[in-house]
């Protein structure tokens, strides 16, 4: 089952490493991963989205834990929560497509932020499935390239991961 | 007062009253060597390989209960130290490796012997620092410590560039430690305790399965009075040996692989299983599927969370220091017993079964016509050594064969690795242990191809008059390679013969120590008693036993089956 784990970690160098590795050693799957300070300079937070079954995604929650510069960890998957990540895709918008592509892009609620004459670049935000959803939605011949942020989550309502 | 990065470290080695330091000089370790020179508190061994500098730093360690402490230089000083550093990884050894490193400014710039010594070590270190600045390095070292010591204990590597050692800042050694990502639990879950208490009372079958986890946090004495109380039987895993003493009549010996048929079989058939510092590894339990076959309950006292339930499911988890987890479950025992609790008396039944199961006689082997038994020659350096030695191993059969017939009585006494199986790591570990405790008695039992992998060391031993004495199971195979092949690879020796061996006598005698040989079984006892004789009490004794070339470990598990499908010496 796929789960979103979100940690939080001092922000020390090599703390991203000693997560990547133990991902790697212990042959955990890792489907994204995104890191960045917090409001707190001190820390980061990471958002890892993974797969197993219930007792993979037990040792992984033990091992990471383990881990001396691992403040929290949390499976974001347990309970209510939110999952956003970014694409930039640029696709070729000549012709009976740039239309298309306009129309596409407003149906999921992406953003044109750069136009040329022949290619756009559409922002898109939403759970992964989403974007999925709009690659699939495509003509792949028209893609050019896309770039994704991998996903980052947060808990619904009083679920909060600080120290 | 101002001083200098590297007087900062002895400094601080100081303060925590470490006495030995193992190690060896080059560039970029240059300043803490001067510093080392310029003080007569901590002691440097010089080894004669880094390898052998950690893996002595381990057994100090082990033999001890102190965090033993390791000086390499960068480059390839460090990548010798790696297997040093895995072996105490796996086998949760508290240890301090101070590396040395190319100056801040040349990190990166494929400087001469440089090599990214945190990111190789990473995954085989409980954690590790690069230092950058030197008013970090107290901070730093007193962490080193703590972290190697506390919790589930390992090897800590302190990596420090040669212009952080050069300058100077002022020193305090910090009082505490604070670290809000780390807070390893002692205390167990007293409900959990509770729940673990009315199992045991309640069970028909019960087995104590000891571990590593209860020698590394010196509980030997409160687990054996827990097992006494209880009267259930006890086995130990390699690293659990001494424990329990083996002498004891509830004493099954060790499970496993290599485990007694008693051990195994109460194993698989226990009711209630109380398993304490012990993490269910593949080669005791076998097939975690065949082990799951029979039901039973699995009370698992750990300190590290990731030990529980991750090859087995355990039922009563309780993460926490073995002795404060007993010391609560024996409180509540008392209460229990107050209240007219009594345990099962199915639980006498049982023993009969053990009973039968023990009159196998499993350790029982036959003479091989003229050859000297390898068993034998550790049934004679127990009596020789009134079964009191610290005993060091190699790794390969005669490490099984010294686990299964030198009966340790005492913890800290066994000294082998266990998780990684490094060969060569027996005549270090007996250094180390020879300078934890000065004039003990102390055994290295080793094979003829193990001890090449540091036979350098034997110049260490003869620089500092180690009274070692060296035990050679000289069975001129790769035994434990040529016992697989015999037996699942169609006998098919492939490159599992040692030839070309040295005349180890004048190699011993080439080292300045002394060197015999045993060739004949009338031999083995006296050539024994002498080496151990009050005439070589201070010298270093290599005794080269010539033994059965074909003797086989049994019992034995082979890999994938379970644990009640051994093979016994009898059956072949
Ligand atoms: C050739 C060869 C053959 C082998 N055959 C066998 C065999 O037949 N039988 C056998 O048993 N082994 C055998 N081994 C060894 C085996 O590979 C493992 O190393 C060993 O079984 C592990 O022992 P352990 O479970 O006691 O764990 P250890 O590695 O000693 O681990 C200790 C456990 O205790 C926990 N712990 C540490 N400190 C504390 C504390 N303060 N409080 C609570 N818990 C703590 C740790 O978290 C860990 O889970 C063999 C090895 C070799 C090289
Ligand atoms: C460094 C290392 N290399 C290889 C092995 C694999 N191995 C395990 S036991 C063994 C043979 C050991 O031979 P010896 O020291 O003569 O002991 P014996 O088994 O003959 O008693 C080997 C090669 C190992 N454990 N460690
Ligand atoms: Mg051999």
């Amino acid at each position: 089952m796929r789960h979103i784990i979100s940690i939080l970690l001092e922000n020390e160098a090599g703390a991203l490493s000693r997560v990547a590795g133990l991902f790697s050693a212990r042959a955990y799957n890792i489907e994204s991963l995104t890191v960045a300070p917090t409001e707190d300079p001190s820390l980061s937070r990471m958002t890892i989205v993974t797969s197993g079954s219930d007792d993979v995604l037990e040792q992984i929650t033990k091992q990471l834990n383990k881990l001396v510069d691992v403040v929290k960890v949390v499976d974001l998957s347990e309970a209510a929560h939110i999952e956003r990540e970014l694409m930039l895709i640029k696709v070729r918008a000549t012709g009976k497509d740039r239309e298309e592509m306009k129309r596409m892009a407003d149906i999921f609620r992406g953003r044109i932020i750069d136009v040329t004459e022949s290619t756009y670049v559409i922002e898109l935000t939403g759970a992964s499935s989403k974007l999925d959803a709009f690659i699939e939605a495509l003509d792949h011949g028209l893609i050019l390239e896309t770039v994704r942020t991998g996903v980052c989550g947060i808990g619904r309502g009083d679920r909060i991961l600080k120290v | 007062m101002h001083i200098t990065g590297a007087e900062i470290v002895i400094r601080c080695l100081q303060e925590e009253k470490v006495e030995h330091v193992f190690g060896y000089p080059g560039g970029a370790v240059l300043h803490l060597y001067d510093a080392l020179f310029q003080q007569d508190q901590v002691k440097h061994i010089l080894v004669r390989h880094e390898q052998a500098a950690v893996h002595a730093a381990d057994a100090y360690s082990r033999c001890s209960q102190k965090v033993g402490v390791a000086l390499v230089t960068s480059g390839p000083g460090a990548t010798n130290a790696v297997t040093g550093i895995a072996t105490a990884y796996m086998d949760s050894i508290p240890l301090v490796i101070i590396s040395g490193q190319v100056p801040t400014a040349a990190i990166g710039l494929d400087a001469f012997q440089e090599v990214d010594t945190v990111g190789i070590t990473r995954p085989c270190v409980k954690h590790n620092f690069l230092v950058k600045d030197v008013r970090d390095i107290a901070d730093t070292i007193k962490k080193a410590f703590y972290l190697a010591r506390t919790g589930r204990p390992g090897p800590v590597l302190v990596d420090i560039p040669k212009d952080i050692s050069a300058q100077s800042a002022d020193f305090e050694y910090p009082k505490t430690v604070q670290m809000r990502s780390y807070n390893p639990i002692v205390k167990g879950h007293l409900g959990q305790i509770r729940k673990a208490a009315q199992l045991l009372l309640e069970a028909k079958r019960p087995m104590i399965y000891v571990g590593g986890g209860v020698i590394l946090s010196d509980a030997a004495t409160k687990l054996t009075a827990l097992a006494k109380r209880l009267g259930f039987p006890v086995t130990q895993t390699l690293m659990g040996l001494g424990s329990f003493p083996a002498s004891d009549a509830q004493n099954l010996g060790m499970l496993g692989m290599h485990g007694t048929y008693e051990a195994n079989m109460a194993m698989q058939h226990c009711d209630v299983l109380l398993a304490v510092g012990a993490r269910f590894d593949d080669r005791v339990i076998g097939n975690p599927g065949h082990f799951s076959q029979v039901p039973r309950k699995i009370v698992h006292i750990d300190i590290d969370p990731s030990s529980i339930s991750k090859r087995v499911k355990v039922d009563v988890p309780i993460v926490g220091n073995v002795p404060d987890v007993l010391d609560e479950l024996v409180k509540i025992l008392d209460e229990q017993d107050k209240a007219g609790a009594k345990a099962d008396p199915a639980v006498a039944e049982w023993w009969k079964t053990i009973a039968e199961w023990r009159a196998r006689d499993c350790m029982s082997y036959k003479a091989n016509g003229p050859a000297i038994m390898p068993q034998s020659v550790i049934q004679a350096l127990h009596q020789v050594t009134g079964g009191d030695a610290f005993v060091t191993s190699d790794v390969g059969q005669h490490q099984m064969w010294a686990a299964q017939y030198y009966k340790f009585d005492k913890p800290r006494r066994w000294i082998n690795s266990g998780g990684l199986g490094t060969m060569g790591v027996g005549l270090p570990y007996a250094m180390g242990v020879s300078f934890a405790h000065p004039g003990a008695t102390v055994a290295c039992v080793t094979g003829e191809a193990s001890i090449q992998m540091n036979i350098q060391e034997l110049s260490t031993c003869k620089q500092f008059r180690l009274p070692i004495k060296v035990v050679n199971l000289n069975n001129r195979y790769l035994g434990m390679v040529r016992q697989w092949q015999e037996m699942f690879h169609g006998s098919r020796y492939s490159e599992s013969y040692m030839d070309s061996l040295p005349d180890f006598v004048k190699l011993a005698e080439a080292y300045g120590h002394v060197g015999l040989r045993v060739e004949r079984p009338e031999d083995l006892m006296p050539a024994m008693e002498l080496a151990f004789s009050d005439k070589h009490k201070n010298d270093f004794v290599f005794l080269d036993v010539l033994t059965d070339q074909t003797a086989n470990v049994f019992p034995m598990i082979a890999a994938g089956k379970g644990l009640s499908e051994m093979i016994l010496a009898e059956d072949l």
